[in-house]
């Protein structure tokens, strides 16, 4: 038997009432390893993302987060419990230190430093001006801020979508090193190379509704040839 | 407790009696207009129409008011008079705000309630202090100050929040992934708004006295009353002018922050 789902979803529409981007989205998203969204621009992977941690509600339909109907939780536990790494990193005014302080005012040096070590930033950076980071830097910054809160489970919108090659190598490595350690991710992706990096588990989308979902060795041999391209199948 | 400035209200009183300019005084004054349209012309600014206009508007408007308020500062005027009087103010101060503020959420009742209740506090402070006898003499030119002073002030701080909402989502959006309530996702861009709106007032009530003669002061001395006496007048003015400004961004900033967001304290779109 394996883990119990992070995130079920039945019946879930989402986007303007007239005109929905997604449509009857039906599907249990794991509580492990990497969980790569996949689809073509305007698919709607980043508005499913939203709903995952209430910064949107659907039209239709239900989200639940083990077990428990989103609606039925306080928006703010939900939120800690359920972390996000948005696609241009959010940086607050101050420093890093005063950045990590947003999610969780009373942190102490040594707990700073450890948690900006275990997303492989240096030290130093602890009094740097956040705006003063470079693009890969403030990334890690955002993800060692959204761990402070301890999530369950980290969902991240095309993180990587703005960063060079090697901040991008970094923040996958860094990826993995959370799945490994028990964090499962949810990740926006629409670059195929890295879904191959990275992902356990595949969901593709397409027209606002859900083409395929699971491991990708599966979606390798898909019937739809629109799930096999999105994929980035050999 | 009864303040000093029971005696001002005569202050008021004896104004009128000393300040009688007269048409032809009046008609020298305005001869000043003429200063600004050569102005305008030798320099081909091309603004002598509305010069004369904006002059021409102020001296109907002024007559006006100067004609309607005889209506209500009359002591044998019943006071229900003044309060239709502040209540047109009122609306009028929320309309214009919500004219000038067009896409704040809520804006005109907002700012209905802001003025009234900015009103009520600072004009409950003067009258229930006795600072000034409540009538109708008082009532009107006080009510006035509050919303003129605080109306540009009010659209100031809406608008900005509004900017922050629509510029700053991502932050904003930021904090409530943290686990942050909305209130305290705002704050930040509340506080800031706040200060816009606030610091000027704080930096003009600093340099009254030094660098210009306010004008309640001015009327009043060039009306004849004692410099010393004009002079505690426009202290009264000035912190109520603080007060009402101060109260009247609180509450419309904070009214604002609520509708901004959903119950599920999200960042509604605008």
């Amino acid at each position: 038997m394996g883990a119990p789902d992070a995130f079920s979803l039945r019946g879930v529409a989402a986007g303007p009432v007239a005109e929905p981007i997604l449509r009857d989205i039906t599907v249990d998203l794991p509580n492990d390893g990497i969980t790569v969204i996949v689809g073509p621009s305007g698919s709607g992977k980043s508005t499913l993302l939203r709903l995952l941690n209430r910064l949107d509600d659907p039209v239709a339909g239900e989200v639940r987060w083990r077990g428990r109907a989103l609606t039925e939780m306080r928006p703010d536990e939900l939120r800690r419990q359920v972390g996000t790494v948005f696609q241009r990193p959010p940086l607050f005014a101050g420093s890093v230190l005063d950045n990590l302080r947003v999610a969780l005012p009373d942190i102490d040096e040594s707990r700073a430093l450890h948690v900006l070590d275990h997303v492989g930033l240096p030290a130093a950076l602890l009094e740097r001006a956040a705006t003063d980071l470079s693009g890969g830097e403030a990334q890690r910054m955002c993800v060692a801020r959204a761990l402070l809160t301890k999530p369950m489970v980290v969902l991240a919108d095309e993180p990587t979508a703005a960063l060079d090659a090697e901040a991008r190598r970094t923040i996958e490595e860094l990826a993995r090193q959370l799945a490994d350690e028990g964090t499962p991710l949810i990740w926006v992706s629409h670059d195929t190379a890295q879904l191959r990096r990275l992902a356990d588990h595949v969901l593709a989308i397409v027209d606002g509704g859900v083409a395929a979902f699971g491991h990708l060795a599966e979606l390798d041999v898909s019937d739809d040839p629109v799930v096999r391209r999105l994929v980035g199948a050999l | 407790m009864n303040f000093a400035i029971t005696e001002m209200t005569s202050i008021f009183g004896t104004a009128a009696t000393r300040s009688d300019i007269g048409l032809a005084g009046l008609a020298a004054s305005g001869g000043l207009i003429a200063v600004g349209v050569a102005i305008s012309l030798w320099r081909k600014l091309e603004l002598e129409r509305s010069l004369l206009w904006a002059a021409l508007r102020a001296l109907v408007q002024l007559l006006i008011v100067g004609w309607a308020l005889q209506l209500v500062v009359d002591p044998d005027d019943p006071l229900y008079w003044s309060a239709l009087w502040l209540a047109c103010m009122l609306a009028f101060a929320a309309w214009t705000t919500a004219q000038r503020a067009a896409g704040v959420p809520q804006v005109l009742p907002l700012a209905l309630l802001a003025y009234a209740l900015s009103g009520l506090v600072t004009l409950g402070v003067l009258f229930g202090f006795g600072v000034y006898e409540l009538e109708g003499r008082t009532i009107v030119p006080l009510a006035g100050i509050v919303v003129g002073n605080s109306l540009s002030a009010t659209v100031l701080v809406s608008r900005q929040l509004l900017v922050a909402a629509r510029e700053q989502r991502g932050v904003i959006e930021g904090r409530l992934a943290l686990g942050l309530s909305a209130g305290d996702a705002f704050q930040p861009h509340l506080r800031e708004a706040l200060r816009t709106a606030l610091v000027p007032q704080i930096e003009t009530t600093k340099a009254v006295g030094i660098v210009a003669l306010p004008g309640a002061m001015v009327g009043l001395i060039l009306a004849g009353v004692e410099p010393a006496d004009a002079v505690k007048v426009q202290i009264s003015v000035m912190y109520l002018v603080l007060g009402s400004v101060a109260t009247t961004t609180t509450v419309m900033s904070l009214g604002i922050s609520r509708q901004m967001f959903t119950p599920a304290q999200q960042l509604r779109r605008f």
